[in-house]
């Protein structure tokens, strides 16, 4: 028989409220802002009962801090996690999420389709900590399948490709890492949780650039790592971080402790404890006001995409539009049953003429910004192969997708018909000799 | 850690401090689909603070394998071999909704095993809805929903975490989406199925305290008032929270059941 639930909250009520009550101290209505180091004990006792996790409460703020508190909750909510770290930046929340779940001798099996920070991370800076990383073609499930060896700790990859705009098979590739007792890890910060949650499709854990549409200001440097709770970290011996005493922690077993959060008590209670990647409760408090319009700004995002897709898909100095609303995008038919209501305000293209038309046409835009930054509330352009991406030689940049012709865009808020008009006056320079 | 109960392994948790039978005993017993986690500040509280704690996983619930007990008065029986197993005399038993009523038929049962009884979230009986049993029989989510949604004030998904950084309602249905096969139903319909040892009640005679959540609405307010009002002496403590009191109310639940301890 079906059964119907109780209801829970959409998420645009979601990102307007969740993890906030009225401040109890003076009624605020806005999330105040915590602007403190630390937090005084109301008697020894507590401040004992703190320090030993036998009381929840706040101690320091690289630990946690109230005003972050709402951020981190109101992302776990939106994501339908069981709760969340914010981290200084994007970068952050991967690299405590890495060093949470593994330390040396570990392995990675991450898509070749990922931000230029996401890849420097994993190719030519963790291998100094014995930490290495396979990339393979995000498409190819034979090769995540076959990348995976005895000391893979991590499958990774972006729910949308930057920038080539693929799209992950989230659901098959969590299949991958189950078979193999791996959790899943997705960046899913172009799609933010309205227009998909990783978690749903099957990821184990998810994390955001913050900076991005989640702010949607460009103004702070911020991320977040979500939990989904659903990883059995004890059914095997690979994950000893989460099941083995933790010395650091008077020999705490945090996944005896708590089976659904101890990657986040073992993320907090050492990640942000040792590595001390926080995030500035300011940062939260600006994260927090673009949250609020999440669910507006996506469907707006989208909205300005689908029409520049079309126009430049019909612009004679276009070569070729990489968006997976473009019906011979290899990934068309996955981003509309992944994404129903569309999958990205990031599209590349190719111009005719290569990297000199390249350079008139950046040079001839004034309402889009060239700039290294996406999910702003303006238009965004930049050059990957002499910017993001410039350490990647030619099979690298291949892999990801990436030509010498290739331009990004990040397209923003503005009305369509003058976004429309910038690119267009701006592809005709292109084609000036 | 591991003990040996009715002949079969069973966990539980001793608040991360080294098992020492001699000191006040503290038993907790968790809800329906639940294990020992739900207990995870109080019972490391108290095993830091002079008690010897067991947070136990009831047969087939989180560490501890076997089969379900089909009804509250065995797994109170198995609680009761616990304790023995244990070598544990005259413990407190704390328990948490359907655990309430574990702890409270355990003292009926082994009167001698008891020494003190905290009933969270209690009622007396517990009906459990039609559409609650149904859900949890076909292993639908829509089941899991409920117990979490239920489980929590209705403002707790919007509300600040008293655990920072924590979706409260989200983790609570993940930790009943671990539970096996079968087993949130069995649990419901032991609820169900229990029914109020009316003249029994009357003879109880320990210290009983019984904590209703203001915002419950699992085990509504009343119905937890009505409880306390059933048994002899017992002592009431409301807290503003919804059914989950160990986790939206921690401190207010720990101050309730240390003045009580």
């Amino acid at each position: 028989m079906a059964h119907s639930g109780p209801k829970t909250p959409h998420p645009d009520t979601l990102a307007v409220h969740a993890g906030q009550s009225p401040d109890p101290a003076t009624g605020a209505r806005a999330v105040p802002i915590y602007q403190t180091a630390s937090f005084v004990f109301p008697d020894t006792d507590t401040a004992a009962a703190l320090f030993n996790m036998e009381t929840p409460g706040h101690v320091y703020s690289r630990l946690s801090n109230p005003t972050l508190s709402v951020l981190e909750e109101r992302v776990a909510c939106l994501e339908e996690g069981v709760g969340a770290i914010a981290t200084a930046s994007g970068q952050a929340a991967l690299h405590l999420a890495i060093t949470a779940l593994m330390g040396q001798g570990g392995h990675i099996v991450a898509s070749a389709s990922l931000y230029g920070g996401s890849h420097n991370l994993l190719h030519y800076t963790l291998p100094r900590f014995g930490v290495d990383t396979t990339f393979v073609p995000a498409r190819d499930l034979d090769a995540w399948r076959a990348a995976i060896g005895p000391h893979t700790r991590l499958l990774f990859g972006e729910s949308v490709g930057n920038p080539s705009v693929d799209v992950l098979d989230v659901p098959a590739v969590a299949r991958v890492a189950h078979e193999h007792g791996i959790p899943l890890l997705v960046d899913g910060t172009v799609t933010t949780p309205i227009l998909g949650r990783a978690l749903e499709q099957g990821a184990d854990l998810v994390m955001h650039s913050a900076t991005k549409f989640l702010s949607g200001h460009g103004v702070v440097i911020g991320g977040v790592l979500v939990d989904g709770g659903r990883f059995d970290w004890g059914a095997s011996e690979k994950f000893p971080t989460l099941t083995q005493p933790y010395e650091g922690f008077h020999g705490m077993v945090f996944a005896e402790e708590s089976p659904v959060s101890a990657f986040l008590l073992r993320a907090r209670r050492e990640g942000l404890r040792d590595f001390g990647a926080c995030m500035a409760p300011m940062t939260a408090f600006q994260v927090l006001q673009g949250l609020e319009t999440l669910h507006l700004r996506m469907a707006r995002h989208v909205e300005n995409t689908d029409r520049i897709v079309d126009f430049l898909c019909g612009h004679e100095a276009v070569t070729r539009v990489h968006h997976p609303r473009v019906a011979s995008h290899p990934d068309h038919a996955l981003a509309q049953r992944l994404y129903p209501r569309g999958c990205s305000a990031i599209l590349s293209f190719e111009l005719d003429g290569g990297r000199d038309a390249g350079r008139r046409f950046i040079d001839s835009l004034t309402l889009f910004s060239h700039l290294a930054n996406i999910g702003d509330a303006k238009s965004l352009v930049i050059h990957p192969a002499t910017t993001t991406h410039w350490r990647m030689d030619d099979r690298a940049l291949a892999a990801a997708g990436i030509t010498p012709g290739t331009v990004r865009l990040s397209i923003g808020l503005e009305h369509p018909d003058d976004l429309v008009e910038d690119l267009a006056r701006a592809l005709r320079a292109s084609r000036k000799k | 850690m591991q003990f040996i109960v009715q002949g079969y392994p069973a966990y539980a948790y001793t608040g991360a401090r080294a098992f020492e039978p001699g000191h006040p005993a503290v038993v907790f017993i968790h809800g329906a689909a639940f294990d020992h986690s739900v207990w995870q500040w109080q019972s490391r509280y108290f095993a830091h603070h002079g008690y010897t704690v067991l947070a136990v996983d009831l047969p087939a619930h989180g560490r501890s394998p076997g089969r379900a007990r089909p009804t509250i008065e065995a797994m109170a029986d198995w609680v009761a071999a616990f304790i023995e197993s244990a070598a544990l005399e005259r413990v407190a038993l704390v328990g948490h909704s359907m655990g309430s009523l574990v702890a409270l038929q355990c003292a009926l049962s082994h009167p001698r095993a008891v020494a003190k009884l905290a009933l969270v979230g209690a009622s007396l009986p517990m009906p459990v809805g039609e559409a609650f049993l149904a859900a949890a029989h076909d292993d639908a989510p829509a089941g899991l929903d409920m117990e979490a949604i239920w489980g929590h004030s209705r403002h707790a998904m919007l509300a600040t975490s008293a655990v920072p950084g924590m979706n409260l309602v989200g983790a609570s249905r993940q930790l009943n989406g671990r539970s096996r096969a079968g087993v949130l139903h069995t649990d419901l319909a032991a609820c169900q199925a229990w029914e109020v040892p009316e003249e029994k009640l009357a003879a109880l005679d320990l210290p009983i305290l019984v904590v209703g959540g203001q915002r419950d609405q699992m085990t509504p307010f009343k119905a937890t008032q009505a409880a306390a009002a059933m048994l002899p002496g017992a002592r009431f403590a409301a807290l503003d929270a919804g059914h989950a009191m160990m986790t939206e109310a921690p401190r207010a639940l720990l101050r309730a059941l240390r003045e009580f301890l």
